[in-house]
């Protein structure tokens, strides 16, 4: 079947005019190797200058523009309209706050992702002069999967525990100190687990493994925090059973 | 009208801002710094460059090698010192980005890989795979958030810089999620905003790739320095731009026209075998590179694609687990965008628009000639990257100039203790008060996405790979009919929260002075000299162009031009030779 148009059913909400949200049509000409972002970026430019939404890269890689797809958290700079029906409907990332339009607020994000020290904690404090520390390709291929995270949400969106409590550091975040915990070249485990362990860490997810379902770039957060709920469990044995244990 | 007080404004929050940031604060912990962006720090385009960071680190490399790669690279257009300093900061860097936890790629024995790369003798590009920008980007943000003194303020458009008595006092920035206005006093601002691609239609540039920092300098009187050099980088996707690195030449693929044959034997690049070998065929520089599709182009030995004509990038005989290993983004890249498996077939690539060589005027420490204005990154000009830059500097460079910027500002906030009166600095921020006003209340009958459409084609038009004085000359005729249009702009968006309507029209006109130094920059020089080629003036001209051009803002008016000599330390002016005689 040839198409020729296609039908953007959008969530439009402007705090400054709007009570409530409401659901907007666009009719847009079909092309076989446009992306649903290009599709909102014709909105844009050609129909109405009024709709907000944010993207830049348009290859997956910065994270900004993941919205919902007919209910599926996606990046629209990775899912091609020849994929879907003539009709697409397009809502920000659900369990955000909306902003305006498809403008989610993410300071939860930032901040919890700032909790959990996603950085280097590294104790010997050996001069730069020294040159790099020495890593293995084994030791790299340890941790390396879960450096991929591109921050884009879409696993917070798809996260049944997230949307139940707020205060669930949740998926990307937990991935990211686990990708600290077992880098070779860190010491910070120990600080990172007092966040990490804690009743909003690793024990609230439930393995529903939303989040690596719908992860673009195959970082597999419910393996991560299933790793880190094995290292958080060890350290409180260790803790307790063990008091006079190191670590 | 609410005021921020800081003691360093960065604006920009890419690699550059954030190196700058980290090191300012390192530097003196008691400094407030404000980091501005108008993206969160992790959506800059830094986190789209692929292939690596150059840094001399191996047995048999040397600084000598890297500068003289560099400095001809460039057409001998960058300043000599600066290259110096350059090649002798560039692993110290690296190494600094290898103990914040970048998951560089690494030997068997523990040490960092390299890789070669194109116009580079020697192994010396740092990768991670092929994410390296990702991964030096995503290091940076999340090293940034144990520094206390460094206050983001994410999704903040800067609209002007705060000048008073010849000092920049500050910034004035939007707050996207509000609509308001704040002014940020600060002593030093450094501007890391990164290119300006988006001038042009067919870029590997994001969307945020706007050349904002380089308006709010240029319009306050900073000089922009050899904006006619712009690079189309030789291998992106035909439909998209998305950019295929040049690691996958440098890890062996080759480049074919429509008869599979390697055609950049014919452009004093050859001869093909042995291969791989650096600074040959392949690994050639790009300037080069893309000037060689242009030429098969005319000749009819390019292959018709559905989204325009096309060479193949053969990367088959490498085979599935190299290709996985050492380039996983490229098969990504390539089979979820153009539906080619590399592992199985050519990828189909052209030429994009990729990097602008030119920015704003700094001297070798980041200092702009506006007393508390710095720069650094792909928004400023040092210049190492002359007339056409060597990949893999670009990601180095935001490091070694970005900590520079972080530092220079600090010593710079240190000495200067007088403030401005509020009232005076309340003043300044009127003009940009009034000039939001006017263009949210504008009831013309202009749009910014066609006057974008235009300003594009006119510059991929008369400002491309080859140029010449008439499709220069009547690109800046549209330019400046543009310019005109521009006051004449109707928004239809009349919000305040997330006027992305607005941010598009300041983006537009930021755009459009950008593109007017580049397209009378580009008049001026009458020679060809790296990136820049010109149909009428065939030769590099050293008598006459030996210099930096450096154009200035006039009010309503094309920019002023004037020149600036080159600083030449211990490489004088010679043939660039690539190929079987290149050493």
């Amino acid at each position: 079947m040839s198409r020729e148009t296609i039908e953007l059913v959008v969530f439009r909400y402007n705090p400054e005019t709007d009570c409530e949200p409401a659901y907007q049509r666009y009719q847009i000409p079909y092309h076989h190797d446009w992306l649903v972002l290009d599709a909102l970026n014709y909105v844009k430019d050609h129909l109405d200058r009024s709709l907000s939404y944010r993207w830049s890269c348009h290859m997956a890689v910065c994270g900004s523009c993941g919205m919902m797809i007919n209910g599926e958290p996606t990046l629209t700079c990775k899912a091609f309209v020849r994929d879907y029906a003539d009709s697409i409907r397009i809502e920000p990332l659900a369990n955000f706050p909306v902003e305006r339009d498809l403008i989610v607020n993410q300071d939860d994000f930032m901040s919890k992702l700032a909790s959990v020290k996603p950085y280097i904690i590294d104790t010997d404090d050996v001069p730069l002069s020294e040159g790099e520390e020495l890593q293995t390709p084994a030791e790299l291929a340890v941790f390396d999967q879960y450096t991929g995270c591109i921050n884009c949400l879409l696993c917070y969106s798809a996260c049944p525990q997230y949307s139940l409590s707020a205060d669930f550091i949740g998926p990307a975040a937990l991935t990211l100190a686990h990708r600290y915990n077992i880098d070779s070249r860190d010491d910070g485990f120990r600080q990172r687990e007092e966040r990490v362990g804690s009743d909003d860490g690793v024990w609230q997810c439930s393995f529903v493994g939303a989040c690596s379902e719908v992860c673009p770039k195959g970082v597999d957060p419910a393996a991560a925090i299933q790793q880190g709920k094995i290292t958080s469990a060890a350290h409180y044995f260790k803790k307790h059973l063990m008091p006079w244990s190191d670590s | 009208m609410q005021m921020v007080s800081t003691d360093i404004a960065i604006v920009g929050a890419g690699g550059a801002g954030l190196r700058a940031a980290i090191a300012a604060a390192e530097h003196n912990p008691s400094l407030r710094i404000a980091l501005i962006s108008k993206v969160y720090p992790m959506r800059s385009h830094t986190v789209a460059a692929e292939g690596g960071a150059a840094g001399v680190i191996k047995a048999g490399d040397s600084l000598d090698d890297h500068f003289n790669d560099t400095v001809a690279g460039g057409d001998w257009l960058s300043d000599q010192d600066a290259v110096e300093l350059f090649v002798e900061t560039a692993p110290k860097e690296l190494t600094q980005m290898e103990r914040w936890g970048c998951p560089w790629s690494r030997q068997e024995d523990g040490h960092v890989a390299v890789r070669p790369f194109g116009g580079m003798k020697m192994e010396r590009t740092w990768f991670a795979t092929d994410k390296t920008g990702f991964h030096l980007l995503h290091t940076l943000f999340q090293t940034s958030l144990k520094y206390p003194p460094i206050q983001r303020f994410d999704e903040y458009y800067c609209i002007d810089l705060v000048v008073i008595d010849g000092r920049c006092e500050g910034v004035v920035a939007l707050e996207m999620r509000t609509g308001k206005l704040i002014l940020f006093q600060a002593p030093a601002v450094i501007i890391a905003t990164g290119g300006a691609g988006r001038i042009f239609p067919f870029t590997t540039n994001g969307a945020a790739n706007t050349g904002d920092g380089m308006a709010l300098a240029y319009r306050r009187g900073v000089p922009l320095k050899d904006m006619e050099f712009v690079q189309y980088h030789p291998t992106g996707l035909p439909g998209t731009g998305i950019l295929i690195t040049e690691a996958a030449r440098g890890e062996g693929g080759i480049l074919v026209n429509k008869d599979g044959y390697r055609y950049l034997q014919d452009y004093d690049l050859g001869p093909p075998d042995p291969w791989p070998r650096k600074k040959a065929m392949e690994l050639g520089p790009r300037d080069r590179l893309s000037q060689a599709f242009w030429q098969e182009q005319q000749k009819g030995r390019t292959v018709a694609w559905p989204s325009g004509d096309v060479v193949h990038l053969d990367l088959r005989h490498l085979g599935e687990k190299k290709i996985d290993a050492r380039l996983p983004l490229v098969r990504e890249l390539s089979s979820t965008y153009e539906n080619v498996d590399p592992v199985r077939e050519p990828i189909p690539v052209r030429p994009v628009v990729h990097y602008t060589m030119g920015g704003i005027d700094t001297d070798i420490n980041t200092a702009t000639p506006l007393s508390g204005l710095f720069a650094a990154g792909e928004c400023a000009c040092v210049s190492i990257n002359g007339a056409n830059r060597l990949g893999s500097n670009s990601l180095t460079e935001i490091l070694v100039f970005g900590a520079r910027a972080g530092r220079a500002a600090a010593e710079y906030r240190a000495g200067n203790d007088d403030r401005p009166k509020e009232s005076e600095l309340r003043r300044q921020a009127t003009k940009p008060r009034s000039r939001i006003a006017n263009l949210m209340q504008g009831d013309g009958k202009e749009q910014v996405s066609v006057l974008r459409r235009e300003m594009n084609t006119a510059m991929e038009s008369g400002a491309g790979i080859y140029r010449s004085e008439d499709s220069l000359q009547s690109t800046c005729e549209t330019l400046e009919a543009l310019c005109r249009r521009y006051a004449n702009l109707e928004l239809q968006d009349k919000s305040n929260v997330y006027n992305t309507d607005l941010i598009q029209a300041l983006e537009l006109g930021a755009m459009l002075d950008v593109a007017r130094t580049i397209a009378v920059s580009a008049l001026g020089r009458t020679e060809s000299r790296g990136s820049h080629q010109r149909l009428d003036h065939v030769e590099r001209d050293d008598g006459n162009f030996l210099t930096h051009s450096m154009a200035r803002f006039q009010e309503g008016n094309e920019p002023q031009l004037k020149y600036k000599p080159v600083t030449i330390t211990k490489s004088q002016p010679a043939q660039r030779v690539y190929g079987g005689a290149a050493k």
